[in-house]
């Protein structure tokens, strides 16, 4: 609880966590929010500017009882109402990046795990892995295997958490290697604790904190990336309604319908900007290094 | 022309925005040319801020105010920035306890001897480096040449503080502060350091403040100490003076740890030292003391003059300055 | 120094190989390339046949062992689509990609650093507040989304800058100050924080102490020392950008290899990949190592070992 409260205090948590409450607010409450369907096509709507006004008709997903409805971000290439595939977009884009985060955290930290407490050829091979995969760019890594192997949600999902399961890898081995060092495990040993124990008891509470950090800049990172992904076409399918997906179909219109690519832009901007500042605040609570 | 080289009065030191604390109140002290000064005190007595303040080397967020600090008759507090600039290094220099961490890591020692000597004498690369040779030579640092193409991590720490001394001197100050110049080092290489400075104030004619909580070290080398507590002088004296009858409370304890065969009845030296906030109400040395009375508690004591040469804050002293009766 | 080195190289040639092999591995599993090749209605005997000329009915290893073989003699096999030379498909577009990150780069380091110092010197004023926003927008939002807006603005609405292409000055502006943002505000941030601790050592209070004006205490004392955390930083930045500079050449119809290698993805065109892959992780082993020493160059105490 007191931990809660020193979050609240500092004013970067705070709005980041006020953002951050918002975006996933709206995400749980898509169906109620959004003033049409996400996927209804309208041919006869395509391309309208933010606050136009169109005949409302069942076909367009429209309130039932309205005589008007209206467009307040405008319509995309199809016309899909680009407000409610806003609303939708946050809960894939919360949903990828969140399970995206939650594999990388709990197999980097197996792979951290592992390679500290056994050392010897698991440590060098996944030193070795993680050289590898560091040497080129992750995006570039990303493309390829979702080109070569196919896109689709389960895909992008595993290829983000490919993108950041290192850091926690490093973490986990830095902590495994100085209760090493601490004799614990002898000890442990000793009073006849498994090492599945030992790992739980010792090793996880103090990387906890840690993880979390570096947990949230992954998934501002994830949101990031499965934008770019989608956006290059290799990432989640066209028609899902996500931001990424937005920015793909907006890029062909930019000259004409600039707002279909523009809000979804701000949308990962309100929500990345949440989860950093969440992140730096958290960050700066655990490691107390004062003046900045 | 006074003989004092240096006349301070009435300086206060603050800090911090919303909460201001008061780091230092009401110092006033003179230093004559020539003599060397000692002022002692524990950490957070305000001796290195009010030393750092005359040059306005204060850290952000703090603030001092001054009636009067003159410099060789000139007020240090209404110069320039570029008239600052000049009086640094030049006429007041300083040497700092942590020699490892006043120099600057990235840079050769040469080029930070040289650069004091180009900005202050306005001397040539060659003449700068010539010089610069010279004074490492006179604090005793072997095959100079070599060592000022040297990086400081290359040193030892006595070394370190050598050059740092060096350092100071290269713009010929008449000022010398050596704040705390052996806390940092190696008790062996200390007594070296403290002759060094001595050997060379008697070459050159320098004056020297001596800060630091080692009050033994001042019965060796000081004419006159002045005893700080809590950011205030509670006692001014002639060493010779101060050394036979200390007449502050704190000056005796700090006497008597220092004496072996010290009278166990001193309570306040085995007290450990809590923060005091210098602008409070009374004696900011009352909780210790063990001769505090009521009116210790509640007014802070006033300077005052004894024997013509001698200044202490006590209530506990009568006029002649001898102890009065009962705690 | 030397073994120290040679150590180095050694272990970066290894990791080059588990790159090719795996980059290999994953292209052969991903589908058959001759499918791509021919048209629907041709036979299985000509399937076969093309599958032999192209050598891809031998063993997955003998194709790797023959592929690196060539590799280290300049040859990277032809395109499957484009019946090039990949090895003159890379040459060709390569010098384009490096004139775009370099200029990015060079803007994001330059700006990032004299940002940084800015902001560090007029602490909490709203210079100060400005980098840190401009920060936070480089990091918050897409890079390739930043693009498109500014093209909205100097492309669409003041019709100053060209929206796509390459050529001249004028089309490298915006890819380059697209691709340059992210990392610019990183750097910025981080000077701004270098600097600031600067300021508050104790050299800097020996340095002023000894009478020295303020810029020399800042340009010859404080920059030196600020540089040290912006070297480290910059060869992780360069990583990132080279990611980004896939998306931002896409964005910009800039011919360089970054677009060329995500067509050849979606084509199924791997060899063209493979040969981007090696080039790239070969670009980054280079800048590691460039960075290691400049750092050693910069910082003296690192020297010694």
């Amino acid at each position: 609880m007191k931990f809660l409260a020193s979050l609240y205090r500092s004013p970067q948590t705070r709005t980041g966590l006020i953002l951050l409450t918002f975006v996933v607010l709206v995400a749980l409450a898509a169906p109620l929010l959004a003033p049409f369907s996400p996927v209804n096509v309208d041919p006869s709507g395509r391309l309208l500017p933010p606050l136009s006004r169109v005949l409302a008709s069942s076909t367009q997903g429209a309130p039932a009882h309205a005589e008007t409805a209206l467009h307040v971000l405008g319509t995309d290439s199809v016309g899909r109402d680009v407000l409610s595939r806003l609303i939708y977009g946050s809960r894939l884009s919360l949903t990828v990046g969140f399970l995206a985060v939650l594999i990388s955290a709990v197999f980097g930290s197996l792979v951290g795990c592992l390679s500290g407490y056994w050392g010897g050829w698991v440590e060098a091979l996944s030193a070795w892995l993680i050289d590898v995969q560091l040497s080129f760019p992750f995006l570039l890594l990303a493309i390829f295997l979702l080109g070569a192997l196919g896109g689709g949600t389960l895909a992008v999902v595993l290829v983000l958490a490919l993108g950041t399961w290192v850091n926690y890898a490093r973490i986990v081995r830095a902590q495994v290697l100085s209760i090493k060092h601490q004799g614990y495990v002898e000890a442990a040993h000793a009073t006849g604790a498994g090492t599945l124990r030992i790992l739980f008891v010792h090793i996880l509470p103090n990387t906890l904190s840690p993880i979390c950090v570096v947990g949230s800049f992954s998934m501002a990172l994830a949101i990031l990336t499965e934008a770019g992904l989608s956006f290059l076409g290799v990432g989640l399918d066209p028609s899902t309604p996500s931001w990424g997906t937005m920015l793909n179909d907006g890029r062909d219109y930019l000259l004409t319908a600039w707002w279909i690519a523009t809000m979804p832009g701000i949308a990962i901007g309100v929500t990345v900007l949440g989860v950093t500042l969440f992140g730096e605040g958290l960050r700066e609570l655990l490691d107390p290094r004062g003046l900045r | 022309m006074s003989a004092s080289i240096l006349e301070v009065e009435g300086l206060s030191i603050s800090f911090g925005g919303a909460t201001r604390r008061q780091l230092v109140t009401d110092v006033s002290f003179k230093v004559e040319r020539g003599e060397a000064l000692g002022i002692v005190g524990e950490s957070g007595s305000g001796k290195t801020l009010t030393m750092l303040s005359l040059l306005r080397l204060l850290p952000r967020g703090a603030d001092a105010r001054v009636v009067r600090a003159c410099f060789d008759g000139r007020d240090l507090f209404s110069l320039t920035p570029a008239a600052l600039q000049d009086v640094r290094g030049r006429e007041i220099a300083v040497v700092f306890q942590d020699p490892l961490t006043a120099l600057n890591p990235v840079l050769t020692i040469g080029r930070q001897i040289t650069e004091v000597l180009r900005r202050h004498f306005r001397s040539s690369a060659a003449d700068a480096r010539r010089r610069a040779v010279e004074l490492l030579a006179n604090v005793g640092i072997p095959d100079p040449p070599l060592r000022l193409r040297q990086y400081p991590h290359e040193f030892s720490g006595g070394m370190r503080q050598r050059v740092t001394i060096a350092m100071a001197l290269a713009g010929e100050p008449r000022l010398l502060i050596a704040d705390e110049p052996t806390t940092a080092l190696d008790v062996t290489v200390q007594a070296d350091i403290v002759t060094l400075i001595q050997r060379l104030q008697r070459e050159q004619g320098l004056t020297v403040i001596w800060v630091t909580h080692d009050l033994a070290l001042l019965a060796r080398i000081a004419d006159r100490v002045l005893v700080m507590y809590a950011g205030r002088v509670v006692e001014d004296a002639p060493a010779a003076k101060l050394f036979a009858a200390p007449k502050h409370p704190y000056a005796r304890a700090l006497l008597g740890s220092i004496r072996q065969d010290a009278p166990r009845r001193n309570r306040a030296t085995s007290i450990p030292l809590t923060a005091a906030d210098a602008g409070a109400l009374g004696c900011p040395f009352a909780p210790r003391c063990a001769e505090a009375r009521d009116q210790c508690r509640s007014v802070s004591p006033v300077l005052k003059v004894y024997g013509g040469d001698t200044r202490a804050a006590c209530w506990a002293l009568d006029d002649d300055g001898a102890r009065g009766a009962g705690s | 120094m030397f073994s120290f080195a040679i150590g180095k190289l050694l272990r970066a040639a290894t990791v080059l190989l588990g790159v090719s092999f795996l980059t290999f591995i994953i292209g052969h599993a991903s589908g058959d390339p001759v499918l791509l090749m021919v048209r629907g209605d041709a036979t299985a005997q000509q399937k076969a046949d093309l599958r032999h000329s192209l050598g891809l009915d031998r063993p997955v290893l003998t194709q790797y062992a023959s592929y690196v073989g060539n590799a280290l003699r300049g040859d990277l096999g032809i395109s499957y689509r484009q019946r090039i030379a990949v090895g003159q498909l890379i040459r060709l577009r390569l010098p384009n990609s490096l004139e775009l990150a370099g200029a990015a780069f060079t803007t994001a380091i330059l700006l990032g650093f004299a940002l940084g110092i800015l902001a560090a010197l007029n602490r909490d004023r709203v210079v100060d507040h400005a980098v840190a926003g401009l920060s936070i927008l480089g990091q918050v939002v897409p890079g390739f989304w930043l693009g498109l807006m500014l093209v909205l603005l100097f492309a669409v609405h003041w019709q100053i800058l060209p929206v796509s292409g390459s050529g001249d000055l004028a089309h490298l502006v915006l890819p380059a100050i697209t691709l340059a943002l992210p990392t610019l505000g990183r750097m910025a941030r981080l000077v701004r924080a270098g600097m600031l601790d600067v300021l508050n050592s104790d050299y800097i209070r020996t340095a002023r102490a000894k009478g020295l004006s303020e810029r020399q205490v800042l340009l010859g004392h404080a920059a030196k020392n600020a540089l040290l955390p912006l070297v480290t930083q910059a060869g992780l930045e360069f990583g990132d950008m080279v990611g980004s500079a896939f998306i931002i050449e896409t964005v910009f119809a800039w011919p360089g290899i970054g677009r060329m290698v995500v067509n050849a993805v979606l084509q199924r065109d791997f060899l063209v990949v493979q040969g981007c892959v090696l080039v790239t992780a070969a670009g980054f082993v280079v800048i590691n190592l460039t960075v290691d020493l400049l750092y050693a160059w910069i910082d003296p105490r690192v020297r010694g070992r």
